[in-house]
């Protein structure tokens, strides 16, 4: 044996010992709830990612700084990189799904194809799936879709958002007539989720809808931009994610087109896609998921508890990001989820069975939000048996080339052209399913 | 010592020709599937089926099948994203269109319609060859790519362009739980492995290895190269088709066009070069180097505690597998698999090698 091989024979017996020994302290392991944070922090999308994640680790951190946990059970939890890609998706949430003493309290992969694989999933799992605006539109219905919880709002209701704030600026519902929309998109299921939703309206209101797909990561889209000088629609209505919208924005701005006619779903609008831009994107709107950038009463509260004793998870200055603060309301639902579930089921670990009844029986009034101290950020949201979503109000907001600042009107979303949409598409994936639809009009009878 | 055929003799044809003519062998492989038709199931956790061992079955079976037509054939292919696409989308609107129809029906006739598809993007291989034919074959990856997304009848009308598995059944038993999937593509990938293995050791395989080593000598000994190029092509197809459907099925139950994009071609392309052209185990130990070793690596550094932040394990992923892959190649350019038989040379001999 020479010394090579010693030396490789050495660190392989470390490895083992290593290996072995006890890492995880399981002495408190029965009074944990455990949270599988699945994110992407690499990658293209990479810098959407990362407020996002540091948004909902910091908020766990901080419930077991200031509460210590969730009326005493305390939070864990593990992050598991996804990148953004489907497979390592699903590796994710197959890795984490039984971990900790009740299994994964909720799942909340950021992404909509990710959504789509582990919808198939999670049922079988009896593990709930938490998509903050994103995800499958139609899983708003809770009858069939009784573990998904598409809370704050879907593609469908932010397209339908995006076209009333249109139609309001165009001064009436039949002003769209023979105005040209365009759909620049990324290519996947997130970018054709709003598909739906604009040819119903443009159905209705007359305009001509025009699709343009960019394919991931979104780095190229000459093309695409040609297609729009050429056909030079009155509006651009961009969905794209990660490197895709500071591109799409650049070359905009090269095609000379009018960024005040370009809007931005609620995942196109935030710093990240306007910086490296910055004055020249002065004018572009974008969706808000209700809230933008701002420090409130929950943030102070993290950078006290958190920040303060150098525990954060990023930059200091990052929280109060837009993304940051959506990764911290995903954290706030899904442990107010847990909150509402303990209330019925005492104060100890829930399943996964069981946060699906807090979060279906979820109620955030104006006193809830206050005690978050989220007041002024999110409005009251209330789910039900038959509506996972709970709520679909949004703002809009434009970069004025420094910040983005809010505008006043706050919408929601058409529900007469919305409810029959999602009504017919739940009912085609029951069928697909063979999945019976709960009857909700029982399950409140029985339930309460 | 424990590795050696003395006093094995071959005293009929059928026992110089089989598969496995050393008697050790002929233990290990039965060992190998007694493990895993019965002790995997038994002892493996969910986490353990789902996300590895399906994956790295279903993409061993892609590799194989990517092997006959690069590593025997010597026909370049980047479309392999794309016949599993076909495979996939052919058994979803069979399924869907017509009611009642098994599901082991659909996945052949999944894997025969990718086998006319793969012979037609096939046919420019009588052309042209090497790296110019990879060029033609990338046409099939982005034609399939844009078909799925624009033509809303292959996908029955999805506004997303994703779809959805129907429920599986084979024989009335629902293919539902994790060890009945990993069971199903462990049959599948043993019985088309065993007919690959048996079609290159055959008639067909030769013509498609004397293509492969200078396809003029074999049209010369008569061998015709369009007969060759395209059954390798079909072959090929039908298996990668296969593989796409049980990808789609059994793997993710719900997937988009992009899940087999050109990314899925060269990750298969890889597998296939780090584990051995022309070589069926290769295939396998390409497929466990490329789907299991980043799994492993991103765990690693939580097995041993090591803390570490989300991102870097990420990075060091990356670094780490890329040096391997840098490692393997130097080390032995023809694949894990001729790594794998100079290591049974060298153990017929240990521990006397002289």
């Amino acid at each position: 044996m020479n010394a090579l091989h010693k030396t490789a024979l050495a660190a392989l017996v470390g490895l083992t010992l290593a290996a072995t020994l006890p890492v995880n302290p399981a002495a408190a392991a029965d009074k944990e709830q455990f949270f599988p944070v699945l994110v992407y922090r690499t990658g293209p999308y990479g810098p959407n990612g990362v407020p996002w994640a540091n948004g909902y680790v910091d908020y766990l951190k901080m419930i077991n700084a200031r509460d210590g946990g969730i009326n005493g059970v305390k939070i864990t939890w593990e992050e598991c990189e996804t990148a953004y890609a489907t497979d390592r998706g699903v590796e994710c949430y197959e890795r984490l799904k039984s971990k900790g003493p009740t299994g994964a309290t909720v799942v909340q992969p950021l992404s909509t194809g990710v959504t789509f694989a582990l919808t198939e999933k999670a049922p079988k799992d009896k593990i709930p799936l938490i998509t903050a605006g994103y995800g499958r539109s139609e899983s708003a219905d809770g009858a069939v879709f009784k573990w998904n919880f598409p809370l704050l709002g879907t593609y469908w209701t932010a397209a339908d958002i995006i076209m009333q704030d249109i139609t309001k600026r165009e001064g009436g519902a039949d002003k769209l007539k023979g105005k040209t929309i365009a759909l620049v998109y990324h290519d996947s299921p997130y970018g054709k989720e709003p598909i739906a939703m604009l040819e119903m309206r443009s159905k209705l209101q007359g305009f001509k809808f025009i699709k343009l797909p960019v394919t991931h990561p979104g780095v190229e889209q000459k093309a695409t931009w040609l297609q729009v000088r050429r056909e030079r629609p009155d509006y651009v209505l961009l969905w794209g994610w990660g490197v895709m919208n500071a591109t799409a924005l650049k070359e905009a701005i090269a095609t000379a087109y009018p960024l005040n006619q370009m809007y931005g779903v609620w995942w196109s609008g935030a710093e990240p896609d306007v910086k490296d831009v910055g004055e020249a994107a002065k004018g572009y709107n974008a969706l808000a998921m209700q809230y933008g950038a701002g420090i409130g009463k929950v943030q102070q509260d993290i950078l006290k508890y958190v920040y303060d004793k150098n525990q954060g998870t990023g930059p200091r200055d990052m929280v109060g990001q837009v993304l940051y603060n959506r990764g911290m309301y995903s954290a706030i639902l899904a442990v107010e989820g847990v909150r509402r579930a303990q209330e019925q089921y005492g104060k100890k670990p829930m399943t996964g069975e069981q946060v699906r009844w807090g979060l279906e029986n979820l109620n955030l009034n104006e006193a809830a939000l206050k005690r978050l101290g989220i007041e002024g950020q999110l409005r009251p949201l209330r789910t039900t048996c038959e509506d996972h979503m709970g709520s679909s109000w949004a703002r809009m907001q434009t970069w004025d080339g420094s910040k983005w600042v809010m505008h006043d009107t706050w919408y929601q979303a058409d529900m007469q052209i919305i409810k029959p949409m999602v009504r017919d598409a739940a009912a085609r994936y029951a069928k697909e399913h063979n999945i019976t639809p709960r009857d909700c009009a029982k399950e409140m009878t029985s339930g309460s | 010592m424990f590795y050696r055929e003395n006093g094995q003799f071959k005293t009929s044809y059928v026992s110089d020709t089989q598969i496995f003519p050393i008697l050790q062998d002929r233990w290990f492989v039965a060992a190998l599937l007694a493990v895993a038709f019965v002790a995997i199931p038994l002892l493996g956790s969910d986490y353990l089926l789902r996300a590895l061992l399906i994956p790295f079955l279903i993409l061993s079976l892609a590799a194989l099948g990517l092997n006959v037509l690069v590593g025997y054939c010597g026909q370049i292919s980047l479309g392999t994203g794309a016949f599993m696409a076909v495979g996939a989308y052919a058994a979803f609107n069979l399924m869907v269109r017509i009611s009642g129809l098994p599901l082991l029906v659909a996945l052949v006739l999944a894997g025969l319609i990718a086998a006319v598809i793969g012979m037609v993007f096939g046919l420019p291989s009588l052309r042209i060859r090497g790296l110019y034919l990879a060029v033609a074959t990338l046409a099939a990856q982005f034609f399939a790519d844009w078909v799925f997304s624009h033509v809303p009848w292959l996908t029955n009308g999805s506004s997303s362009g994703s779809v959805t598995a129907p429920n599986l059944q084979v024989f009335g038993l629902a293919i539902d739980t994790p060890v009945r999937k990993y069971l199903f593509c462990l049959a599948i990938l043993c019985v088309l492995a065993l007919a690959v293995k048996n079609l290159v050791r055959g008639r067909k395989g030769r013509e498609w290895m004397a293509t492969r080593d200078m396809d003029v000598a074999a049209s010369v000994i008569g061998i015709s190269p369009v007969r060759a190029k395209l059954s390798a092509f079909a072959v090929s197809s039908f298996i990668t088709g296969i593989a796409g459907a049980l990808w789609a099925f059994v793997h993710l139950g719900s997937w988009e066009p992009a899940a087999f994009n050109i990314d899925v071609s060269l990750k298969l392309l890889f597998m296939i070069i780090i584990g051995g052209l022309g070589s069926v185990m290769g295939s396998f130990f390409g497929a466990a180097f490329i789907v299991l070793l980043p799994i492993f690596l991103n765990q690693l550094p939580g097995l041993l505690g090591i803390p570490a932040s989300t991102s870097l394990i990420s990075h060091l992923e990356f670094m780490t597998f890329g040096v391997l892959i840098v490692v393997f190649l130097i080390a032995e350019p023809h694949g894990l698999a001729a790594l794998w038989n100079t290591a049974k040379n060298k153990l017929r001999l240990w521990p006397f090698p002289h």
